[in-house]
């Protein structure tokens, strides 16, 4: 046991000196930055990676964590400089950022927007990140927005579908490279009325929630003006295992397409079980029961397996793009991970590099400065060919994929074909559109 | 003091220690040595402490006095959450009225579900909250969503009515001090931050704290602790023991709703995962690891869980390779691989390995840790005089329930 020698003298010294402690460092408190999490003089300056580890988008966060730490290291001049070789703005010359070695933290949004918020929250109070990444849901994608926009931190989504990621949840500090569900209903449909003609009857099975939602109003408004007709929409809850009793009502509802608003474990539950329904043997009004899945992602087509062949969907980017800019990506990303990336995979390392260019042109980390560079910055040589970065509400437009899977995969990756590229004139729509009403993007917060 | 006697007053005076210099605390580490990633004295993560800190202690009461373990608690905070953001959107960002708004209405919610689930006891009981909570959830996540904004969650839009705003701040506040607002202290390589929004929470923490205390000591909590032992004789003596536990169910009810309150003071959106099974059981792994019936048990055992949540997640493998760089190439691969299943995304199992250990070495929790190390320290300072102490190996005796 410890043994005290209280001395009045000695009281009095050790209360001096750490009275003179604490006062001591008023002195040195630094004066208030321009912005949060000024990097200032020192040499290195910090993003934020904040992508699902756990819970049902996982992979697609794994994915999205790989793509993120190529796109640091390409920054910081390591490995074979990937994307930066043939995108269109040089600023970034492999030599970190204004001279600062660019670092990463990781955080874990679980899918949820709560656990997300707080993963973001010390990214900026602890490690003092200048900008946030990734993410696999528009729920987490806006609650994270939100956050930025509060903190005075950048925010360059991952994937994020819903319209009102860009539309009533807009901010001005948050960017979206990824498309929305407008984009998927203008590509798709005028291939859906090709291949399966004018006259078919649609039934809409919907995940109940923002997302479905939003997914479920553009694809019907856009089959709708082509000439089909939207027998029932039919909303299923998130997450639900069974769907036989959903499934069961769309034989007798005269319907012939079945279009299915799911996305991960939903889409490929919902597939599989349609397709052992024996939908996709039926024959309904003279014609060939079809099933569509409007946003596909090469990790739940992996996971649908045999029921996806021949199903048409839409993505925002594809490794089988014969571009430049995919294949110096798909050999970098190949390289080092021994596979090739993903669509949310693209769009994160896309955002990545997105963001350091246009703090390299901006020649500063203030988010004004840096929300100036991105606005209506043209750009090519991403994977995505042409592409502009919209100022009135900070969606990117650009080319979408119109994919459909494949009846003979050679391999596991090789499970999806793309059928179409619908150039960007086709998807393309005015800021206020009816879908996107409602939001205000505010003005730019560089914080502190 | 406070009506407390020595010993609770003693552990008063500590738990308010503790709160007060958890900023000092919680950041042992310089800010730039490898270190830096384990402190957790940044402002969010020390609000989440006090926050689950409060919502524990509750949850506490109910389980911990009377054995009713109920599997819903998180829809009370999620409830509560909602009702604060509500007040946001309509009065203004004064956190005031969206804190007595978000335990009024957790309050009333409580007493509805705890008058239908009450009629029942043991695992029927715990099923029906479940089932309440869970279905809380799904209304939240799409059918009310007008009111809860569903999967996204409830936020503040600058088109809201906010009436009694005027030129206030635009960020949460008390009377004009905004909760974000911080005061960092550098001294040398360490740093320190005091944020308004941490006073504020851990006022309300030591104020639930010490109320937990009273209704512990109090004949009320006696006749808890009676209907937890046995139920059944006090039914036999002619006693309804229904008003009890009704009454244990809404003021534990009533601290989750302050404990969702004071999360959206802080943070103003409230998400419907809030009230998911998952956040319900979190909330009783935090009081069992903690130690169940004990006072300061739950409120360590929500430091424990968030501060792993929050620490151990974000730990990947480059600052792993920065930790054993010192070691030859081989050997620091091999470290990384070894080390890799347990932090980042594998949080989860460290938790889980940590939590079967406490379970199974410390069936009382992180406090009977506490509890050993204390007496291993006096049965060591006292070995030169009698030996082991208890050479008869008597029974020891049960653990007082604040302890």
């Amino acid at each position: 046991m410890s043994k005290s020698n209280l001395t009045r003298r000695g009281v009095l010294k050790t209360g001096a000196v750490a009275g003179a402690g604490v006062a001591l460092p008023t002195i040195f408190t630094s004066s208030a930055s321009a912005f949060t999490n000024d990097p200032g003089s020192a040499s290195t300056v910090k993003f934020g990676f904040n992508v699902p580890q756990t819970g049902p988008y996982a992979d697609e966060g794994m994915d999205e964590l790989r793509a993120q730490e190529l796109a640091v290291e390409h920054i910081n001049g390591m490995g074979d400089g990937g994307m930066l070789n043939t995108f269109s703005s040089k600023a970034l010359d492999g030599t970190g950022l204004l001279g600062k070695k660019v670092e990463f933290v990781t955080g874990d949004t679980q899918t949820k927007s709560d656990a997300a918020r707080a993963s973001a929250k010390s990214m900026i109070e602890k490690d003092g990140v200048i900008m946030i990444n990734g993410g696999s849901s528009s729920g987490v994608a806006i609650a994270v927005q939100g956050l930025c926009q509060d903190a005075g931190i950048i925010f360059m989504a991952g994937l994020t579908h819903s319209n009102d990621t860009t539309g009533k949840d807009k901010k001005r500090n948050g960017f979206r490279h990824f498309f929305n569900a407008y984009m998927s209903g203008a590509a798709l449909a005028p291939v859906l009325a090709k291949q399966y003609g004018k006259d078919r009857r649609a039934y809409h099975l919907t995940a109940d929630y923002t997302w479905g939602w939003t997914q479920e109003e553009s694809i019907a408004a856009a089959t709708e003006a082509l000439g089909w007709e939207t027998v029932q929409k039919e909303r299923t809850p998130f997450g639900v295992g069974d769907y036989s009793s959903y499934i069961t009502p769309v034989l007798n509802s005269g319907a012939d397409v079945l279009i299915l608003n799911h996305y991960g474990r939903d889409m490929i539950n919902s597939i599989n079980q349609a397709v052992q329904f024996g939908l996709r043997d039926k024959m309904v009004n003279g014609k060939q029961f079809e099933i569509v899945v409007p946003l596909y992602s090469e990790l739940m087509a992996e996971g649908a397996g045999e029921a996806i062949k021949g199903v048409y969907g839409s993505m925002n980017w594809n490794w089988q793009l014969t571009d430049e800019g995919t294949k110096a990506f798909v050999k970098s990303f190949g390289e080092k991970y021994g596979r090739p990336p993903s669509n949310s995979a693209q769009t994160c390392y896309v955002q990545t590099v997105l963001y350091a260019d246009a703090v390299a042109r901006a020649g500063s980390f203030n988010p004004c400065a840096v929300v100036e560079a991105l606005e209506g910055f043209e750009f090519d040589g991403l994977g995505n060919g042409p592409t502009l970065y919209r100022a009135d509400d900070h969606q990117c437009f650009k080319d979408v994929l119109v994919m459909k899977g494949k009846e003979n995969p050679t391999n596991q990756f090789d499970i999806l074909e793309i059928v179409d590229i619908t150039p960007r004139a086709q998807v393309e729509y005015a800021p206020d559109h009816p879908m996107f009403a409602g939001g205000d993007l505010g003005e730019c917060n560089p914080g502190a | 003091m406070f009506g407390l006697d020595k010993k609770d007053t003693t552990l008063l005076i500590v738990v308010t220690a503790l709160v007060v210099l958890a900023p000092f605390i919680l950041n042992p580490f310089p800010a730039d040595s490898a270190l830096a990633q384990f402190n957790a004295g940044y402002p969010d993560l020390m609000q989440r402490f006090v926050i689950f800190g409060i919502f524990a202690i509750g949850f506490n009461l109910l389980f911990g006095l009377t054995g009713y373990l109920s599997f819903g608690h998180a829809a009370f905070l999620g409830v509560g959450s909602y009702a604060a953001v509500w007040m946001f959107k309509l009065l203004s960002y004064n956190v005031v009225p969206a804190i007595v708004l978000a335990v009024i209405v957790a309050g009333l919610f409580s007493v509805l579900i705890g008058y239908v689930s009450l009629r029942r006891s043991g695992i029927y009981f715990s099923i029906l909250t479940l089932a309440f909570a869970q279905m809380s959830y799904n209304l939240a996540y799409s059918v009310l969503t007008p009111i809860t904004n569903g999967e996204t969650g409830l936020q503040v839009y600058s088109n809201d009515p906010q009436i009694l705003k005027g030129d206030g701040p635009d960020v949460t506040h008390l009377f004009g001090l905004e909760m974000g607002s911080a005061y960092t202290l550098d001294i040398g390589p360490w740093s320190f931050v005091f944020s308004a929004g941490y006073y504020f929470c851990a006022i309300f923490m030591l104020v639930a704290f010490y109320l937990a205390i009273r209704i512990f000591r109090s004949p009320f909590g006696l006749m808890l602790r009676a209907v937890k032992s046995n139920q059944q004789r006090m039914a036999y003596t002619g006693l309804n023991t229904r008003p009890y536990t009704l009454a244990a169910f809404v003021i534990s009810g009533m601290y989750a709703g302050l404990a969702g309150g004071l999360m959206a003071a802080m943070d103003p959106l409230a998400g419907a995962e809030r009230m998911q099974w998952t956040a319900s059981g979190e909330v009783v792994l935090m009081t069992i690891l903690g130690g169940a019936g004990t006072l300061i048990g739950p409120v360590l055992g929500a430091g424990f869980i968030k501060y792993f949540e929050n620490i151990f997640s974000k730990i990947n493998d480059s600052v792993l390779h920065q930790w054993f760089s010192f070691m030859p190439d081989g050997m620091e691969d091999f470290m990384v691989f070894i080390v890799h299943p347990f932090i980042g995304k594998g949080w989860h199992l460290t938790l889980g390995i940590l939590f079967m250990l406490v379970v199974i070495f410390l069936p009382g929790g992180l406090v009977e840790g506490g509890q050993r190390i204390a007496a291993w320290l006096r049965g060591r300072g006292k070995k030169p005089a009698g030996g082991s102490g208890d050479p008869e190996h008597h029974p020891k005796p049960a653990p007082h329930v604040a302890e």
